[in-house]
Order: C-alpha cells, then structure tokens, then sequence
C-alpha cells in the first residue's frame, strides 16, 4: 500500500513534469517575449518600454540556452517557478499571481461546493429512487426526464433562470457577489440551482445505471430472500457495492471544485477562479493563464491517485499492490 | 400423512418472449411436509428455479406470477401484504443459493450478513445477535467462528461460503428451506460435506427442505420425494425409492440413464437427444412429445393427464397410460 501510494506519486511527478513541458512548448514557442509585451502595453509603446516590461517580468532570459550562465534560461525558470509554486505576477496588470488565487478560490468554492454536495445528493437519492422502481413507469418517466434535462444547453438554463426567476418573479438578484455571510446566500441561490438542474440530468442517468446494473446482482436476490425491503436493499447493498462507479467519478471531481465554474462564473460575476481564467484568455494574461492550467494538471493527477487510494476502502477485494 | 407445510396448486408464472408472455412455469401443484425433503429435479431451463423463486414472490421482473396459489402454513403467500412476505422471507421460508460466489455480499463481512439476517426477524442486540451468529457457524460446522465472523466472502472458499449461506438461512430457524442447486458449484468432496451437513441439521432441527437439483445422485442422498419437471411442467411425482428404480416417465428414465454409475462401466452413457426448447417452442401437447421416444398420436395433441402408478406415483404420460405402467 505505502510502497504503490510512493510509486504512484513517483508517476505523477513524472508527468506534471510533461505537463509543464507541453506548457512551455505551448506558450513561449508560441509566443516570443516581445510580443507579450506588445499585447500588453499595446501596439505604439516604445521600445524601451517593451524591454523595461521584458526585464520586469524576467521574460529577458534566452529560451532553451544559455552559454553565459546555464541556469538563466526561460525554460529553467519556467520549471523552477511552477514547481516552487513561485508564480510571479500577472502580465496583464503586475498583480502577484498568488494573491489573485487566493482572492479567486473562496468565491469558486462558495458556488462549486454547494454545487457538488447539493448534486451528489440529489442525483443520487433521485437514482435510487427509479432504480428501486426499475422497469416501470415511474422509471420510464424518470429516465425521459433524465434525457431531456441533459438534452437542454446549459446556456438556455443560465439564461432561462435569470430571465425567469431574477427578472420575472425578482426572488433573486440576476448576478453579481458579495462575501458577507449576510448577504452570500443570495447571490449563490440562483447559480446553484441552474447547475444543478443543468448537470442532474446526466448524474440521475449514470447512477442508475450503475444501481440497475448492482439489483440484478445475485447478492441482492440473497439479501431479499432473508427478508430485507426495498429501501434496506438499496441502501445497506446496492449503494456500498455501488460505491466503485461512484467513486471514480465523485473523487476525480473534487480538484476542479477548486478551479471553479467557468460558464457560472462569468455569467453570474462572480470573482472567482473560474472569471480569473476568462479574464486572463481575454487579456493574454500568458502569467495568469500558464498557472492556472498548471494547477488544473496537477489537482487532476492528485485526484487520480487518491480514486485509486480511495478503492480499497470502498471494496475489501481490491489491494493495491 | 402430516400436515401439508408447503402446498402449491395450479401455479402459472410467465416471462416475456418475442411474441408475447410465455409461462415458464406452467401449472405446477405440489405439496412439502412437514420435516420432509422434496426434490425438484430436472434439466436446465425446465422452471425449476423459477418455481422455487415464485415461492418467496422473488420472481426476477419483468417476470411475474399468473395465477395459482401458494399456501405455507396458514398463509396465503400471494396474497400476503409486502411487509408481510418479507416476515416470511428468511422466516418461515430461508433459501439458498447455487452460487456462493456470488450470492453473499462481497463488501460486508461475513458476520455483519448473518446478523442482519437474524435482527431482521428477532428483536435482539447486536451483541446478542452476533453471540448467535457464532452459534450458527458452530452449528454448520465453520470452524475458528469467531475469525470467520469478521472475514469477507472472498477470504473464504466456497464450501465455507455455502456454510456462511447455510448458517444465514438457519437464523430464524426455518419451516422450509428451500436449496436451488447448493452443491452444484462446488468441488465432488466438499458436495457431499453439505450434503451430510444438510441432512444432519433437517435431522436435528426437523425443518422440511424443497431441493431444486439437476443432480441425480444429490437426490439419491437426501430427497424422500421426488419431483420431476419439465418445461414448466411436473411430469412425474412419487416417493424417491419408485421414481428411481421404477421410472414412469419416459423423461425420467433419459435422466436416470444418462447417470455414470446406473449402468455397466463398458456401457456408453446414454443421453436424452436434445435439450429443453425455449418456451416459445414448448410443443402443445406433451412437452417432451418432441424428444420422447415412445412418442405418439395422442402425445402430439393432448396434454396427458396423471397416471397413478402406485401409492403417491405418478406420471404425466400417454405411454405409461396406454400400457398400464408396465413399458418400462
């Protein structure tokens, strides 16, 4: 168990370090120092500007090589500030990239935590709810209105729910944030429940089909014939051995609460992690947006190792060798 | 004769099929004693499993029961309200299964599926309960109970694992136990230890046992009455002695002759031609008119009526009729 959790770590580190390779490739190919520095100060700066902006930003360094000094080269500094977590500052407005996360992650949290309990729970009680009437029609029903939901684009349910709900009947403010405990909750309603209705559809439909598949398990006849009802079938059998499916998908999904919604976030306003991403595509904040698909990677491999970590407490047949 | 602890008359269960609901189980009446072991024995795909699972309501959907009724003890099971049934269900009635593989639930321990068998029916502790649940494992002859209790299923091989079943349907010791195919997964010895095992506790807690089995020999060792189906349909009764040394239907003499053992070692093993059509093939008359070798015309258009053989024996066979029971 110890020595696979360390192997396991040893592969993820191998690949953040691809990762950050792809990055650089991606991002300082691409792009030469100079004309970040164009896109930020605009076309007509003059070119001491341009290279006082360059050294600023530690951007002067030679790409790959450096035959001066080998250590100063932007590819080095590329791996070394993102393995430090050293992130420098925006290129977009010279704001410390670990502040703007730090002042991004609350709000995100605020709305993708909610989000994902609220949804975890509802589209699970909801699929064992159809699954316990499998093969009739309260399940038929469900599973249309499962097909519809998740047919509908999330961008008709932002829409619709703002239209609806914050203009028409004015329960809710249509967007915007505020983080006094006060006044939070109004502001995340409304977002909330057009995630939650957008993504159910697709949850309802997946665990059920996982739970359809458990009932018709031979334990489940065995765990009836001593006497058991429905709801303790469901319940003590089928959702514990359910619980692999389950956990794939729950765990694997916990990173990117941190990441934050990026269609609820700028469609609500909301500052959060996912608005910071937005912002920095737009502006070619390259700074910005280089950590924040760095962080992505690395939430998703953590994620992955701690699903596979997560397996042996869910099902005592699996050891990780 | 006792009384009747299990009896079963007329009873209809049917399944889908391409062209409509077919009834897989097709009129079936019998009757269980008290403390008695009836064997329900036939081929693959004759009802058999279908019968006993129509005993407990636990027929698989989108099967269902058609008619007939089902009566153990004073209860009308089909009529009985579903907090009722479930009363009944590891109750009076415990069943078990063919495949302990997979028939025991592979994320709980052993000791948790025996306990929540017994405090589904009696009003005790947990700590009472697993004390029982001790007990139980002693009594079906798991030794060191006390690890066992806290071991999954899959630390365990498969004879434990048909103990571990065997203990969780004796929680609220049983009228009836009803055994679909128990000893068919497992290795030749460890067969016959749960055949011994389960003819020593019928012997010492008196319960009645309905074994559904293709086996002919398990029968030999533990069935006093026999009963022979096929495709949905009984085809012959009686007690065990008659129908083994003295078939009365043609089917049953396939089944026996095809046994290792029944005839000479330099003797080919016969077989019965054929195996049992899906129901939607089910011949009108006779069910087995088209594998039968004495089959004719009558066979073809009527379905036989019960021809007493002797005291409890009976066959559902023109043949045997026609000749008064002595074609054999």
């Amino acid at each position: 168990m110890i020595a696979y959790t360390v192997r396991r770590l040893a592969y993820g580190f191998a690949t953040v370090l691809g990762v950050l390779t792809f990055l650089f490739a991606l991002f300082f190919l691409y792009a030469t120092p100079e004309d970040m520095a164009r896109r930020a100060l605009g076309e007509k700066a003059p070119p001491q500007a341009l290279e006082q902006w360059i050294v600023n930003h530690d951007y002067h360094h030679p790409l790959l090589w450096n035959p001066d000094n080998p250590g100063q080269t932007l590819i080095v500094d590329h791996f070394r500030r993102m393995l430090t977590f050293d992130f420098g500052r925006s290129d977009a407005d010279d704001v410390l990239v670990t502040r703007r996360l730090r002042k991004g992650v609350g709000p995100s949290l605020s709305l993708t935590v909610p989000l994902f309990v609220g949804g975890l729970f509802v589209s699970i009680s909801l699929a064992l709810f159809v699954a316990t009437f499998r093969e009739t029609y309260i399940d038929r029903a469900g599973v249309a209105l499962c097909v519809f939901a998740m047919s509908v684009s999330i961008l008709l349910y932002i829409i619709g729910g703002q239209f609806l709900i914050a203009r028409v009947l004015r329960w809710f403010p249509i967007s915007g944030f505020d983080p006094s405990p006060e006044v939070i909750g109004r502001f995340l309603v409304l977002p909330v429940f057009v995630g939650l209705a957008a993504s159910f559809g697709e949850q309802v439909r997946f665990y059920r089909t996982v739970f359809v598949e458990e009932t018709n398990r031979d334990y489940v006849r065995t765990a009836r014939a001593k006497g058991c009802g429905d709801g303790r079938v469901m319940w003590h059998h089928v959702l514990r051995n359910a619980m692999i499916p389950i956990i794939t998908r729950v765990v694997l999904a916990i990173p990117f609460l941190f990441t934050g919604s990026i269609l609820l976030e700028s469609f609500f306003a909301i500052p959060g992690l996912g608005s910071i991403t937005v912002d920095a595509i737009h502006e070619n904040d390259f700074a910005t947006l280089r950590v924040m698909v760095f962080l992505g990677s690395l939430l998703f491999i953590v994620g992955q190792i701690a699903t596979d970590i997560c397996y042996t407490l869910a099902d005592p047949r699996v050891r990780l060798e | 004769m006792s009384e009747s602890l299990l009896e079963v008359r007329a009873l209809h269960t049917s399944f889908p099929q391409p062209h409509g609901r077919a009834n897989v189980v097709d009129g079936v009446s019998f009757d269980v004693n008290e403390g008695e072991t009836v064997a329900l024995v036939g081929e693959s795909g004759c009802g058999k499993s279908m019968t006993a699972l129509s005993l407990m309501r636990l027929v698989p959907k989108p099967g269902r029961i058609e008619s007939g009724s089902i009566r153990v003890g004073a209860r009308d099971v089909r009529a009985l309200p579903v907090t009722e049934m479930r009363r009944v269900r590891g109750g009076d009635v415990s069943m078990i299964f063919q495949e302990p593989m997979t028939s025991l639930n592979p994320v709980q321990r052993c000791g948790r599926q025996i306990v929540e068998a017994i405090r589904l029916h009696h009003a005790e502790s947990k700590a009472e309960a697993r004390g029982h649940a001790r007990d139980l494992f002693g009594e079906v002859g798991i030794p060191d109970a006390e690890e066992r209790l806290d071991a999954y299923p899959h630390q365990l091989s498969g004879g434990m694992r048909q103990r571990v079943m065997i203990a969780m349907a004796l929680a609220s010791r049983p009228k009836l136990l009803i055994a679909d195919e128990p000893t068919t997964a497992l290795d030749v010895t460890i067969q016959a230890q749960i055949i011994d095992l389960l003819r020593g506790l019928q012997r010492e807690l008196g319960m009645a046992i309905l074994l559904i089995t293709h086996d002919v020999g398990v029968v030999n060792e533990l069935a006093d009455r026999v009963l022979v189906m096929y495709a949905g349909r009984i085809a012959e009764e009686g007690p065990r002695r008659d129908v083994l040394a003295s078939p009365g239907h043609p089917y049953t003499r396939g089944l026996l002759r095809s046994l290792p053992g029944v005839v000479g070692p330099e003797d080919r093993l016969e077989e019965i031609e054929g195996v049992v059509p899906p129901p939607a093939q089910w011949a009108h008359g006779c069910r087995f008119s088209n594998r039968c070798p004495l089959v004719f015309e009558p066979c073809v258009e009527t379905q036989p009526e019960r021809f007493r053989l002797s005291d409890g024996h009976g066959a559902w066979c023109h043949a045997t009729k026609r000749d008064g029971g002595g074609a054999r």
